[in-house]
């Protein structure tokens, strides 16, 4: 089970929490305008990296918000968890790791 | 890992059964993927279309993946036309299989059963039961009574907290010796000319002008006029190399396996609603599947609660099972599609090939994928059998939604 750090509640165990998907699909600016190929791809085509990967994690039986962790696919390490509207980069949430 | 180490950490294989070989320069035809589907679309190239310029890439050893991963449950009871047909197609080829690669596949149709829960799962079952018939696909009904007829040790109680109001039964359904398909195939294809690589992981895949020249493997180069990638779980990242996107997310799938234990459990049972699939080997050992991981992982191994929550599902539903003992855990890591159909056919770069997307479900369909990719790989254009599963279904929105069929329990 993974323990994962809520950016407002601190590390609580797996279960506690639904997972979201990729994180910062932008939904595009103006729907009707794009191909039905680039609106088959925003609807269905997302990231599947063997490595680091950004996700949206929602805290279900805690603070019921969502944000967002910054994990390896690969190994399941967590690198870093950061609030809804922040980049992976400028995070000031919680970490697991120096980086 | 090295090959020489997996083999000594999990068991020998029967590598004498097909020839090992060296990998040449070029190639007409390379199947990336020593799995269950890679090899049997090998087979029929050179059965059925008489190719034999072809390689298979094995990056492990043969049967060390999902090939030999799986809960070997085979059954054709999908609710949509297409599905219906492919998975058919693949169950009639199951059928004839043993004698076809004169391998004892112990292909045992000994019946599938998928319980209903509540009452939605009702209809939907006997929904699916007349879908099924329509195209042709054996398929009945089960009231309560008539589960507990058909498998006495199910807790049929109306106390439990998911009480088994019915079930779809299908007959011709069943299990097989995973391994020993993975084996069939490669001897067959091997003795038809067919040069199985084990070893080699390709690392790149060279496009040119739009279209497939070779690909790059920890043991060289390899050119060829045509590529199929059929690599499970893997794909992404390999149809990366190419500059393809796909709409497949990688999960990790738990299975479990007990002890040997004396012979209760004479059908397959799957349960959606609660997550739990079960059948008892020839040997005896029970085998359960689980749902799959929720986040995406290549790790080949899950989260404990899932097997937990599907071991108080399997225990609830089956009370004989209670003392029984798990021997081992392990993952195989599946590709899942947004609508639990895979993607088999073209792709937009010429002479490359795709089957992916199988997600937890691919084992049943490994003779009638193979079957279907060959003709694809061999004529340059879609089967009618895969046609409707191609690659731009998901920019067109003729999805085939099969969560009901297939999407937990498989």
């Amino acid at each position: 089970m993974l323990l994962i750090s809520c950016p407002w509640c601190g590390e609580r165990d797996e279960v506690e929490f639904h997972y979201g998907g990729e994180s910062h699909i932008a939904y595009p600016d103006d729907p009707e305008a794009i191909t039905d190929d680039a609106w088959g791809e925003f609807l269905f085509v997302r990231n599947n990296p063997s490595g680091e990967f950004r996700e949206r994690w929602l805290h279900t039986h805690g603070c019921r918000r969502w944000f967002n962790l910054l994990r390896d696919t690969s190994t399941h390490e967590i690198v870093r968890s950061y609030r809804m509207g922040e980049s992976a980069d400028q995070s000031s949430g919680a970490e697991r790791e120096s980086d | 890992m090295s090959i020489e180490h997996a083999r000594a950490d999990h068991f020998e294989h029967p590598s004498e059964l097909w020839r090992a070989s060296e990998p040449r320069a070029s190639y007409d035809v390379l199947v990336v993927g020593g799995g269950g589907h890679g090899l049997a679309t090998a087979y029929y190239l050179a059965k059925e279309h008489g190719l034999t310029d072809i390689a298979v890439l094995e990056k492990g050893w043969l049967g060390g993946g999902n090939i030999a991963r799986n809960t070997t449950v085979i059954r054709s009871n999908y609710l949509w036309d297409e599905s219906a047909a492919m998975y058919e197609h693949s169950l009639k080829l199951w059928e004839g299989l043993s004698e076809e690669l004169e391998y004892d596949l112990l292909f045992d149709q000994r019946g599938v059963l998928n319980l209903a829960h509540n009452l939605h799962e009702v209809r939907e079952g006997i929904r699916r039961v007349n879908a099924n018939r329509l195209n042709g696909v054996d398929a009945e009904w089960l009231d309560t009574d008539g589960v507990k007829e058909f498998c006495p040790i199910v807790n049929t109680s109306s106390d439990l907290r998911y009480p088994v109001l019915g079930a779809t039964l299908q007959r011709r359904g069943g299990i097989a010796r995973h391994e020993h398909v993975a084996w069939g195939y490669a001897t067959r294809a091997s003795q038809l000319g067919v040069d199985i690589i084990e070893g080699c992981e390709v690392t790149g895949i060279d496009v040119a002008g739009g279209r497939a020249t070779g690909v790059q493997t920890t043991r060289g180069p390899i050119s060829a006029n045509k590529v199929a990638l059929v690599a499970a779980g893997h794909r992404s990242v390999l149809a990366e190399m190419a500059g393809l996107r796909l709409p497949v997310q990688s999960h990790p799938l738990q299975a479990l396996v007990s002890g040997l234990l004396e012979q209760r459990l004479g059908c397959v049972v799957m349960s959606g609603a609660v997550h739990v699939y079960v059948s008892q080997a020839h040997k005896g050992e029970l085998v359960m599947g689980a749902g799959i991981d929720a986040y995406n992982s290549y790790a080949q191994r899950g989260s404990f609660h899932v097997i937990e929550k599907q071991m108080a599902a399997a225990v609830e539903l089956f009370p004989i099972f209670s003392r029984a003992q798990m021997l081992r855990t392990w993952a195989g890591i599946v590709d899942v599609c947004p609508d639990a159909s895979p993607i088999v056919g073209l792709t937009p770069i010429e002479g490359l090939f795709l089957n992916c997307g199988w997600g937890t479900g691919g084992f049943k369909a490994t003779p009638g994928s193979g079957w279907t990719l060959a003709h694809t790989i061999a004529t340059g254009e879609p089967h009618r059998l895969n046609a409707p599963f191609a690659l731009d279904r998901f920019a067109h929105g003729r999805l085939i939604d099969e969560h009901g069929a297939a999407g937990v329990a498989h």
